[in-house]
């Protein structure tokens, strides 16, 4: 979602990196873009000018003047403001001393507040919590009988009644504190900014349950409005935060931008999926690094902890470092991944990606076919893919509705993928006892094995970050291509510290 | 093919890698956070409670098959009361007709006097400022307002306008003359068998209340509705235009939750012709337009919808105003999949003022037929590019 202004961000700075004296109009010229790109976003008009404004200042001041080499100075002041302005850092959920915690969920029409009230409602039972959902929005038709289909489908219970929303929403309260519920949602109706006797009604529901977080639910493709009313609803209801929702489409998100910067106030949730699961607190500063093209590993590597089996996933990276790695893991470790979500979600939170990769389409059946085709193959096959020749190629090609040369594709990208990361599991290995001395020693001096910043954020050493195999052209369009799994590849894992827990100790 | 077998690969490795990593981390952060401030109260007496907790949750998860009797009634009061409120609102509604400035003005004058001022001055570098962000903070859009501008800034110099008031109205000419000329009728199948009206777009825009609106006037002109319940995704959706229905007196076909939309909306169009129906409403599931294979099903629909007796004349995409650039995007994706005739404009009584559908109409040159101004069933009114392009500066 924020792919498309980041590719904008790198193609403006990358033209300024590489001079060595920048006058004020290449630094204009360079604004100039930087504020088309985030208008285009929807970044709010006077957010822009000011962020603008700011860069500006500071790249025509002293800074820039006293500077090396004044294109990186730029680009370092813009990635600073960025992450000031997308700042802060992710909410913390403390618990209320005298239970119920209560939640407030406010908006306009369509953010999607009920939905976005089961999946929190589902976030806090996965935080170990015992919400109960109460259904204030008796406007739209049907939208309590939504909240109950939903509470059924994460087994919360659901409170309505046929009163009136601050009744249901006092009442809710009472409700949880007699069946001992310790988290309440409360579901409202969507209203206008501008509507003052419903601005009014939700001003009195919030008086009625005194909540200790009030969030505003808006839809990551609002435009310019999203900051009115942002700042409407912070005016009557003193907001705590903002569930992001619908980010995973191609809007670029730049309400998100804009709320913060203006009322001050962080996006606590998005949620990135039409499936109850696709949501999960938000993380402003890994943002920024996605904005700037970082990647986000953490987030990564925490959506995979939640779905794949870690013994497992161990088990298989072992086997693939020493080629043992048979079409039976694949399929197991695909089952997992598929969990996670769409692929192209999950291609953009990688570092490292080039750019074509990250915008190819990614066909999420391409899995399903791949997937036929290992079903299609006996368990002796899937262990030695040698055995496969042509008439067990077509064999499998008719069980699976491929095509004999999809197969043949399929195997022999799989062997040589396999090959690879033998070759460099081999060559990890005297690296991995290295990195492990490294890590006891750092251990010793009481700090986390490799190095961590404070902000949470992959540290590279020294040397390249993180980078995902060199997926880069010639790999990926053309059919038959091998991805090549250049130098400073996955082997560098192990210089983040990553390596602590590489099997084969 | 390739780029899947290296993705799961690295996948594979980072987390058999990384894992470890995130858990030693939490650890860590579980063992550095304080420990919950308990109160100091005998185990006895917690283990007392803890029973009574599980006692109450038990009973709760026993009592579930009563709640869900009640709901029933308790839905149908919901029904009930909202037609009461119906029943009493709508004679005054009739008195007065809603029409886009009544209900727009009363959204702006909260916001007028941002722009008046460009009115009554000399044109000048801030003039063209103000011009520029107001159309900006409109979702006019970038490209679409460089462009107006630019084409203003010629017809200044050709006409030699000096003030701002000339300047406004020559800009409000600019964008009236890119929105007139469509043909914004919702058309009616000449041949037999019901017209089918498809209603498509993303998650919340308004589809099903735009539908049940729609459904309540076609009815009181005359016209026999039938509502298809076609998304089958969202939980109770069709329960929402069940009621609509019933209170626009249209009938109602729905699947069951999660089945085919498809099946759903040709059933409707065969049930619609076996009762002599004239007119079919499709409602269909939200869907980003960035979701290949939710595109595909809409095309399915499209397709079946056109199959049985039924013919489709309008497909129209329901735009919420408040949607920003992404609307473009999503106007372009959706009438590649299924060639819309129409944009549906909601929520326009609110602060946002819509300007996205400039450059529909301009680039892809589909027009806005309806426009949304409220919650009320009468509150869908005919688009009106003259009564548009003054509130974007109201």
């Amino acid at each position: 979602m924020f792919e498309a202004l980041s590719d904008r961000f790198e193609g403006v700075l990358g033209r300024l990196r590489g001079k060595g004296r920048l006058t004020e109009a290449d630094v204009d010229e360079a604004l100039r873009e930087i504020r088309l790109a985030l208008l285009e976003a929807d970044v709010n008009f006077g957010v822009v000018k000011g962020f603008v404004a700011r860069v500006r200042e500071r790249c025509l001041g002293e800074e820039l003047s006293k500077a090396l080499n004044p294109g990186q100075q730029v680009v370092k002041i813009v990635n600073e403001e960025l992450t000031a302005t997308l700042g802060g850092e992710t909410i913390r959920i403390t618990y209320s001393a005298k239970p119920p915690t209560v939640v407030l969920m406010a908006g306009l029409q369509g953010s999607g507040k009920t939905t976005n009230s089961a999946k929190l409602a589902r976030w806090f039972k996965s935080q170990g919590r015992h919400p109960l959902l109460v259904g204030a929005d008796l406007q739209r038709p049907a939208a309590v009988e939504q909240l109950r289909t939903l509470g059924r489908q994460i087994e919360v219970p659901v409170f309505s009644e046929a009163t009136d929303p601050v009744q249901v929403a006092a009442n809710g309260i009472a409700e949880a504190r007699k069946s001992g519920r310790d988290v309440v949602i409360v579901d409202t109706a969507g209203r206008l900014a501008i509507d003052a006797e419903l601005m009014d009604e939700v001003r009195r529901i919030s008086e009625a349950v005194d909540p200790d977080y009030t969030f505003l639910v808006i839809d990551a493709m609002t435009g310019q409005d999203a900051v009115s009313t942002a700042e409407a609803f912070h005016q009557t209801l003193a907001l705590d935060g903002v569930i992001l929702t619908k980010l995973d489409g191609d809007a670029r998100g730049g309400a998100a931008l804009s709320v913060k910067e203006v009322v001050g106030r962080p996006i606590a949730f998005a949620s990135t999926g039409e499936k109850l699961r696709d949501f999960d607190l938000f993380h402003p500063d890994r943002l920024a690094g996605r904005i700037l093209g970082m990647g986000d590993v953490l987030t990564l590597i925490e959506k995979a902890e939640e779905v794949f089996e870690k013994e497992e996933a161990e088990e298989a990276a072992a086997r693939l470092m020493e080629g043992r790695f048979t079409f039976d893991d694949f399929l197991d470790q695909m089952q997992q991944l598929k969990k996670m979500g769409p692929l192209s979600g999950i291609l953009g939170m990688m570092p490292g990606v080039p750019k074509e990769v990250r915008n190819a389409e990614i066909d999420d059946r391409e899995i399903a076919r791949i997937e036929a085709m290992i079903r299609s193959m006996t368990p002796a096959e899937r262990v030695d893919p040698d055995l496969i020749d042509q008439s067990r190629r077509v064999r499998i090609a008719r069980g699976s509705g491929t095509e004999p040369t999809q197969v043949g594709e399929l195997v022999k990208q799989f062997k040589e993928v396999s090959k690879m990361m033998k070759r460099m599991g081999g060559m990890g290995s005297k690296r991995l006892a290295k990195s492990r001395r490294k890590a006891a020693k750092a251990k010793g001096k009481g700090k986390g094995p490799g190095g961590r910043t404070a902000g949470g954020r992959v540290a590279p050493k020294g040397k390249a970050p993180l980078r995902l195999p060199d997926l880069g052209a010639g790999g990926l369009g053309a059919p038959g291509g091998v991805p090549k799994l250049g130098k400073g590849g996955l082997p560098d894992l192990r210089d983040l510290g990553l390596g602590d827990d590489l099997p084969g100790r | 093919m390739a780029l899947l077998i290296v993705l799961i690969v690295a996948l594979v490795v980072l987390v058999g890698t990384g894992i470890g990593l995130v858990a030693s981390r939490r650890h860590r952060t579980a063992v550095l956070e304080p420990p919950p401030t308990a109160p100091r109260v005998p185990p006895e007496v917690i283990e007392e409670v803890r029973a009574e907790r599980e006692a109450a949750e038990e009973a709760e998860l026993t009592e579930v098959p009563a709640v869900e009797e009640l709901e029933r009634e308790e839905v149908e009061a919901v029904i009930a009361e909202a037609e009461a409120a119906v029943a009493e609102a709508a004679p005054v509604e009739e008195i007065v007709k809603p029409r886009f400035r009544d209900r727009l003005t009363k959204a702006r004058t909260a916001l007028a006097g941002a722009f008046g001022a460009i009115g009554g001055r000399k044109i000048d570098d801030e003039t063209w400022d103000d011009l520029e962000e107001a159309l900006i903070r409109a979702d006019v859009g970038v490209a679409a307002t460089q462009e107006l501008l630019d084409h203003l800034r010629g017809r200044v110099k050709a006409e030699g306008i000096s003030d701002g008031e000339a300047l406004l109205d020559a800009l409000k000419s600019e964008l009236k003359q890119r929105l007139a000329g469509y043909d914004r009728d919702l058309h009616l199948s000449l041949e037999a068998g019901p017209t089918v009206w498809l209603f498509v777009g993303v998650n919340g825009v308004g589809k099903t209340t735009t539908i049940g609106k729609l459904g309540a006037r076609e009815s009181r002109d005359g016209l026999k509705v039938v509502m298809a319940a076609g998304d089958t995704f969202r939980a109770a959706a069709a329960e929402q235009l069940g009621m609509w229905a019933e209170r626009a007196g249209a009938e109602l076909v729905r699947g069951s939750e999660g089945g085919d939309p498809s099946a759903v909306i040709f059933d409707a169009v065969e049930a619609a012709s076996a009762r002599g129906a004239d007119l079919v409403l499709a409602d269909t599931a939200g869907r980003l337009h960035t979701k290949v294979n939710l595109m595909d099903e809409l095309r399915k629909v499209r397709r079946v919808a056109d199959k049985g007796a039924g013919t489709v004349t309008e497909v129209l995409l329901v735009l919420d105003a408040t949607t920003g650039q992404n609307g473009l995007v999503q106007a372009q994706q959706f009438t590649e999949a299924v060639e819309l005739t129409g944009v549906v404009l909601t929520k326009l009584d609110g602060s946002a003022k819509g300007g996205i559908v400039v450059a529909i109409h301009a680039q892809l040159g589909i027009p806005v037929k309806l426009v949304g101004l409220g919650e009320g069933a009468d509150d869908l009114v005919p688009f009106d590019p003259d009564e548009f392009v003054e509130a974007l500066f109201a």
